[in-house]
């Protein structure tokens, strides 16, 4: 008999994803589902997805899903967490919505410690209303609101959430992955589990920022956006561990 | 239990605690901190409980609407401009059929306005206040003791209903202090709501969400929604009548303002003017049935308000024609005293010709 080296995660339904090809949410829902089946966290864990592309995260993942409004993923996560501590919560969250609408939330939820996990999708555009130009769109990247290309003189720089949310003594871990290659993807899967688990010990507030491919709204083809990435995103937004606390014998 | 001399804000609080409430999230706003520091005082100290000062008040009502989400019994507070900012969540809590206690201890406005008592966010409170079509259950407390009250009987409307219950106050109903009694203990387990979010173990997994991208199935809810409406219309709306027995002219009055207005009716009764007071102490529901009944005998109504007239427009569509109605209000803060009042009511009763 032959053992299956590839199965569909237990946490991850049946349904067909509505994502782009080439989209990474397809990519980070598995990892995520990889993780929770991993680490037995199914029955007790509380998902909480955002509008935009990703809306329909709670049509995939086989967990408890409540729906937030644009922006407030940390702090409806909060309130879960504080009427229900024995709870395992994490938000997902794309640019616009992290980084734009939600950031007062991000960071106080951050700041205060919140024992959540964030799993941040960064792909510099705002997908799902049609390629608007996100807090974290590159320098001279041209989106629909920025068609002549993103002027910081006028629109300012691309936001980095990990390294200004690192500063904050509430968080625990946060690391910034990619999901544009094999290598990448089992790394970024690594991140996911040690975020989780970084919240079954109570450190604190953990954070996986995922630089995520669009090819739709990057007018590219899907290879191409994986090369984009390398190319041109992890210039600005440099991979790798931001904030780790869990070396450290007791928390601060 | 005794009676105890309490400020309206920290009766509200105390109530909220025997009634089970597990969470409260705020952010500081005049007129209503006491309600936010008493809850930092005494909820943070209780078991399981827990007391955020939210980073903004959209903050906070989102963190209800969490709490909520996984079956507890949640609530915030703030005052005018405060209220505002939670419209967003107060909607989505709306469209979930998730139960939630706000608290808005009026101030004036528009804007940022002033700290001192109005009733101006009537119509925000009665017509749902956030977008999309929905209603809230909005109490309307004219006294220390009716805050502790009402605050215990928000809590079990929004479980029993799963809605989100508003307790429309103002300034002076939570600084003044008046004894007050309470008619619960805390319980001794807090309620957990049926059917919440805590982990899908031995059971299929939830969903709370409100999008679909499919306009009928969407049409359904809002159905859904207006047909729990008319049901808590035909249950929970509630008012109080004043001496309008014999009545010619009736005041009808919300609040504090009715609070007023009885001061100013006791003074012109014993001086043998025949009239009374309406008050709605349910303001959604409002009581249109009870002032329909009573347009029969009584044609002539003056409505009193802390605003520039909102529920006098309510007063009108209930009476449909079938009485008078005059109006007189003070908006921006300013709190009139029963003489004042007195004098209106006085002047209308012989313009009239009622005497």
């Amino acid at each position: 008999m032959m053992k299956p080296v590839y199965i569909r995660p237990k946490s991850l339904k049946r349904t067909p994803f509505h994502y782009c090809p080439g989209c990474g949410h397809s990519v980070a829902h598995r990892l995520v589902c990889e993780v929770i089946d991993e680490m037995g966290l199914q029955e007790l864990i509380i998902g909480i997805p955002p509008p935009g592309c990703s809306v329909f995260a709670y049509n995939y993942f086989d967990v408890d899903m409540a729906e937030s409004a644009h922006g407030r993923g940390a702090a409806v996560a909060t309130g879960i967490k504080r009427a229900y501590p024995e709870s395992v919560v994490f938000t997902y969250q794309g640019d616009g919505d992290l980084a734009g609408i939600g950031t007062a939330e991000t960071i106080h939820a951050a700041n205060r410690g919140e024992n959540i996990t964030t799993i941040f999708i960064n792909n510099a555009v705002y997908g799902m209303t049609g390629g608007q130009m996100a807090p974290t769109t590159l320098r001279g990247m041209k989106t629909t609101t920025t068609p002549y290309g993103r002027d910081h003189i006028l629109e300012g720089h691309p936001i980095k959430m990990s390294e200004i949310l690192s500063m904050l003594d509430g968080v625990a871990y946060i690391e910034r992955v990619a999901v544009n290659s094999p290598a990448n993807i089992r790394k970024a899967k690594k991140a996911i589990a040690k975020a989780f688990q970084v919240q079954l010990d109570g450190r604190g507030f953990s954070m996986v920022e995922i630089l995520s491919p669009c090819p739709t709204n990057w007018k590219m083809t899907p290879i191409k956006s994986w090369q984009w990435i390398d190319e041109e995103m992890t210039g600005i937004f440099p991979l790798g561990v931001y904030r780790d606390v869990t070396e450290k014998t007791s928390a601060d | 239990m005794a009676k105890i001399l309490m400020d309206g804000n920290s009766a509200i609080g105390e109530a909220a605690i025997r009634a089970g409430c597990q969470c409260y999230f705020g952010y500081p706003i005049t007129p209503q901190n006491e309600l936010t520091e008493y809850m930092a005082t005494h909820l943070s100290r209780r078991k399981r409980c827990a007391f955020v000062q939210a980073e903004s008040e959209v903050a906070a009502i989102n963190m209800v609407y969490g709490a909520s989400v996984a079956g507890a019994r949640a609530m915030t507070s703030s005052s005018s401009p405060g209220i505002s900012l939670k419209q967003e969540g107060i909607s989505y809590l709306a469209a979930c059929e998730l139960p939630a206690v706000i608290v808005n201890m009026q101030r004036g406005g528009p804007g940022l306005g002033s700290i001192s008592a109005a009733q101006s966010d009537y119509f925000q409170a009665t017509r749902g206040g956030g977008h999309g079509d929905y209603r809230t259950i909005v109490l309307g407390p004219s006294s220390v003791q009716e805050l502790a009250d009402m605050t215990m009987r928000a809590f079990d409307l929004a479980d029993k209903y799963k809605i989100p219950v508003i307790i429309l106050g103002d300034g002076v109903l939570g600084q003044m202090k008046e004894p007050v009694e309470f008619s619960r203990e805390a319980p001794a387990v807090l309620p957990i709501r049926e059917g919440s979010l805590r982990g899908a173990k031995g059971r299929p997994s939830r969903i709370i969400k409100t999008f679909t991208s499919n306009p009928s199935e969407l049409e359904e809810i809002n159905w859904s929604l207006f047909r729990r409406y008319t049901l808590i219309k035909k249950e929970e709306t509630t008012c109080e009548s004043f001496m309008i027995e014999d009545a010619r002219l009736v005041v009808v009055a919300f609040g504090i303002a009715a609070r007023i207005a009885k001061g100013a009716i006791k003074n012109l009764r014993s001086e043998g003017l025949k009239v009374g007071l309406f008050r709605p102490v349910t303001l959604w529901p409002f009581p249109d049935e009870p002032l329909k009944e009573m347009s029969k005998t009584i044609k002539q109504y003056l409505v009193f308000e802390m605003n520039m007239g909102q529920m006098v427009e309510d007063v009108q569509l209930a009476l449909a024609g079938r009485g008078e109605v005059a109006f007189y209000g003070r908006p921006g803060g300013v709190i009139p005293n029963p003489s004042e009042v007195a004098r209106v009511i006085s002047r209308l009763y012989y313009q009239k010709g009622l005497k």
